[in-house]
């Protein structure tokens, strides 16, 4: 059982090592140099695959919450619980990268713009699930509260989309009903962005899923030996 | 006893405590008005136009009234020891939920009752228009709906008047975004369909929580 979960981290690891200096390559190199904004266009890629991470990850935590509460197993609770904490740092990372291209395209850091204003919602909740579990000690009923939390904070996720289409944006929108609105050189390098940002996020949440295991392990044997 | 009648006997249970002692209601008004008048101070300098803070000033005060109606719900009903005996009530747990969320959708409405009249005197604009009421109900019924859900699970916590707001807000914004833009809108003089997409936006929000909260909220009275 450990021997397999280390050749899947294994592999994950270097195949996100890999495909990182890929992306990297595609980004800076193959990338063409964006008409008006110039080179700091190129923050887009990651701004938009960490943004991506963000939002999949919190899907990962309502899929595995739903699972919790319909099983009741701890391996439920333990990816719930990883994938929130590897969405919430990728989501903080989209938020201070938007930031800065926000700050050349629109010369401010910071705006309430709706896009910006959901993403900053959506990071202040799973922030909160955080808190949740840090201020519960006994163990099933933080998971389960937790799971309660994960599943109504993803469900407002839709609701608050909605908003922002009625409330006027001056996000840019790459996703449109007819296509993508970029160039092929620049859809390739976003596209294998994603993916390669989606491979690091399983890696990441592997390690940290393991990490919670081991640690759960750790206080078996200190409870076997009766400290 | 149909579901009906249990529900409202829990809410009848609540009415009649808080009617001794009147504690909560009262915190709540005065709390509703202290962020009014504070509203105002904070805003009298700046602002030329008192209708385009008028909205937003009259949801953060129902929110901030209700938060701390629904701190004080669960909090009674676990340090007195009543949630063991709700608990074991022959009653399904759904029941306990609609009856517990009734009752704050209650004191929030009964607070909103004495807010408005006052409201529209110290801002000087009428509040008193039929939609405008819709949308205060939906957006009390939204925000209490959700709320009693995350009060069950504060009173839980190690912190947990502390910990209610930090939960609720960020789940709750996007229905008082909602609700803001909507009596905006109402305050303006715009006709019912310029805002009707905001009264649905809310009224899909009231929907979708209220199935959810009734849903899990087994899962969180669960000994």
């Amino acid at each position: 059982m450990i021997s397999k979960n280390y050749r899947l981290s294994d592999f994950l690891t270097w195949a996100s090592a890999i495909a990182m200096i890929v992306a990297l390559y595609l980004v800076f190199v193959y990338a063409p140099t964006e008409r008006t904004m110039g080179d700091m266009q190129r923050i887009f890629y990651f701004h938009v695959s960490t943004a991506w991470v963000g939002f999949f990850a919190f899907f990962v935590t309502l899929v595995a919450s739903i699972a919790y509460l319909w099983k009741g197993t701890r391996r439920w609770d333990i990816v719930a619980l990883s994938s929130v904490e590897v969405g919430v740092t990728f989501m903080t990372m989209a938020i201070i990268s938007g930031s800065i291209w926000a700050k050349v395209a629109w010369n401010v850091w910071w705006t309430w713009d709706p896009r910006l204003t959901t993403s900053t919602i959506l990071w202040l909740i799973y922030v909160s699930y955080l808190m949740l579990r840090n201020a519960i000690d006994e163990e099933g009923r933080r998971a389960r509260f937790a799971a309660v939390h994960g599943i109504v904070g993803f469900v407002s996720v839709p609701i608050t989309f909605m908003a922002i289409r009625w409330w006027r944006t001056i996000h840019p929108v790459i996703l449109e009903s007819e296509g993508f609105s970029l160039a092929t050189p620049m859809l390739i390098t976003l596209l294998f962005c994603i993916a390669t940002f989606t491979l690091l996020y399983f890696t990441l949440l592997v390690y940290r899923v393991r990490l919670e295991q081991l640690t759960d392990e750790v206080e078996q044997l200190k409870h076997k030996l009766g400290r | 006893m149909s579901f009906l009648r249990k529900v409202l006997a829990i809410v009848q249970k609540d009415l009649a405590v808080e009617l001794r002692t009147r504690e909560m209601l009262s915190s709540m008004f005065v709390f509703a008005l202290l962020v009014i008048v504070i509203f105002n101070f904070a805003f009298e300098l700046r602002v030329e136009n008192v209708r385009q803070v008028a909205p937003g000033v009259l949801w953060v005060t129902f929110t901030f009234a209700g938060m701390l109606g629904l701190n004080r719900s669960f909090v009674l009903e676990k340090d007195k020891g009543c949630l063991e005996g709700l608990l074991l009530c022959p009653v399904d747990r759904t029941a306990i939920y609609f009856g517990k969320m009734l009752g704050n959708v209650i004191f929030m409405t009964l607070v909103e009752a004495i807010i408005l009249p006052i409201f529209s005197v110290l801002f000087n604009i009428s509040l008193f228009h039929p939609i405008l009421l819709l949308i205060v109900v939906l957006g009390t019924l939204g925000f209490a709906g959700v709320g009693t859900l995350f009060s069950a699970m504060a009173v839980h916590t190690r912190a947990r008047e502390v910990m209610l707001p930090v939960l609720l807000f960020p789940v709750v914004v996007p229905a008082m975004i909602a609700a803001v833009k909507a009596s905006g809108g109402i305050l303006d003089g715009q006709a019912f369909s310029e805002i009707a997409h905001w009264v649905r936006l809310l009224t899909v929000f009231d929907v979708v929580f209220l199935a959810i909260s009734f849903m899990t909220f087994d899962y969180v009275v669960e000994e």
